[in-house]
């Protein structure tokens, strides 16, 4: 199966691609809008800044393949950045407009009430819950997930594990997150699948089947 | 906590010495870091050890063999000095660049880093050294040349320019497998609210066990000997440092 990678110059692109060799896909990574939309599936992946990611992919004209890709009902992985990007806005460093796919905004971790400050980055394997609700695309991409798998989660904002289109939460330092969301023929996970050995690459496995 | 195994690379081997020193061939580094990523690591740094010498990093080859069958995140470090470098980097195949010798010359690089690449990427590398009063000086080169800074402020100045984690080495206990430098990591650990890699000096699951007795648990640990003489497995300290993560949340 082709998947199309999103390369709008944020990220681990080489990653991404060789976990997908390993799961018996095809990568094919491009910044042209048509070789993407001409792929079976999408992955729009990304690291970093929330602001410098939209600006990259804007920039690019590839804000559109992510629109055209939910508008045909392609199956699209966002993750990380790529997850926060299909939001509303951010509140990273000021407040930005995401591409508006998934009602909702991404928000700071609230400073910790401890004796010490919460450590941010999020930087952990972190176990995740899926939520009971989580059926079609969200079902099939959590299969397998179990209370023994972790997954490498590396961020300082997030969704609201309350967002209506929470699909799995985890939670750091007591707070409760989204660590995957879903929306029709869109899924979208804060931690990086790709980096999360075999749980993560079994979950790229069931994208791509 | 975070399990990571620590290759440092010259010449195309993994070596490992003593304190930085006395340098000996372990393995192959493409292959021990499949073998770590199989055996369950969350993480695998290599540390180009002779960067310096040839004034720049020369495991970028490494690095893409590396990310084929390794599902885990990457840090690379040693030589690299400028955003183009960074970039050769995470095109090969990493995730994040450890920075010591290029923050100690010029500050602000790790900020144009962090906000080109974003703080995830950026880890500000020390090599603390204990010296006679008491204090930790920050080294370059392996541990042998001294910079003049106090490790403590170092972090200070690091955090401020945007690391987005510290990895914290004790030259003193590298390679000595005798337990860490405790009272560093406590120091740094209690004026940073970045993710600490503490690196330098595990042997034995005492050593791990004494950091928790002190009521504070770095984000992650660094491992290159104990698991390059298999005096441990990565499963053996992964399901201890589990199991030390679930007594610290429990109290």
């Amino acid at each position: 199966m082709r998947v199309g990678v999103i390369d709008y110059g944020a990220g681990n692109l080489r990653s991404v691609a060789n976990a997908l060799h390993h799961v018996g896909a095809q990568p094919v990574v491009s910044d042209d809008a048509e070789t993407l939309l001409a792929c079976e599936r999408l992955i729009f992946p990304g690291v970093g800044a929330f602001a410098y990611g939209k600006q990259a992919l804007v920039s690019r004209g590839l804000d559109r393949v992510v629109s055209e890709a939910a508008a045909r009902k392609t199956q699209l992985l966002g993750i990380c950045v790529g997850m926060q990007l299909l939001f509303d806005r951010s509140q990273e460093f000021g407040d930005h407009e995401g591409l508006g796919l998934i009602p909702g905004e991404i928000e700071a971790f609230a400073p910790g009430g401890g004796a010490q400050p919460l450590r941010l980055p999020n930087v952990n394997w972190l176990p995740i819950a899926p939520m009971s609700k989580a059926g079609g695309l969200a079902g099939r991409l959590l299969d397998g997930v179990t209370e023994r798998s972790r997954f490498y989660f590396v961020h300082s904002y997030h969704a609201q594990s309350a967002n209506p289109f929470a699909v799995a939460r985890a939670q750091y330092g007591g707070q409760p997150f989204a660590a995957a969301v879903a929306k029709g023929s869109i899924f979208a996970t804060q931690f990086h699948p790709e980096k999360s050995g075999p749980d993560g690459l079994k979950m790229l496995k069931n994208f791509v089947n | 906590m975070r399990v990571i195994a620590r290759l440092d690379v010259k010449n195309e081997w993994v070596i490992k010495g003593i304190q930085m020193e006395g340098l000996r061939k372990v393995g192959d580094p493409i292959e021990l870091a499949r073998a770590y990523y199989e055996a369950g690591v969350h993480e695998i740094i290599f540390m180009d050890a002779v960067a310096s010498l040839y004034d720049r990093n020369s495991l970028f080859h490494i690095i893409e063999g590396a990310c084929q069958n390794v599902f885990i995140p990457i840090v690379i470090g040693g030589g690299l000095r400028s955003l183009e470098d960074v970039s050769s980097a995470l095109l090969a195949g990493a995730d994040k660049v450890a920075i010591n010798t290029a923050a100690v010359n010029n500050l602000s690089l790790v900020s144009q880093i962090a906000s080109r690449f974003g703080s995830q990427c950026m880890v500000g590398s020390i090599e603390a050294k204990r010296q006679a009063d008491g204090s930790w000086q920050a080294y370059v080169d392996n541990g042998r040349e001294p910079t003049g800074l106090n490790v403590l402020e170092w972090v200070r100045e690091l955090e401020a320019a945007g690391v987005g984690e510290i990895l914290l080495t004790s030259v003193d206990q590298d390679g000595t497998k005798r337990g860490f430098d405790v009272e560093l990591f406590s120091a740094v650990n209690a004026i940073t609210s970045r993710p600490l890699i503490l690196s330098g000096g595990y042997g034995a699951r005492k050593h791990l066990q004494a950091l928790s007795a002190g009521g504070q648990m770095p984000n992650a640990i660094a491992v290159g000997s104990v698991f390059h003489y298999n005096k441990a497995t990565p499963g053996d300290l992964i399901s201890l440092s589990d199991s030390l993560d679930e007594k610290a949340l429990a109290a």
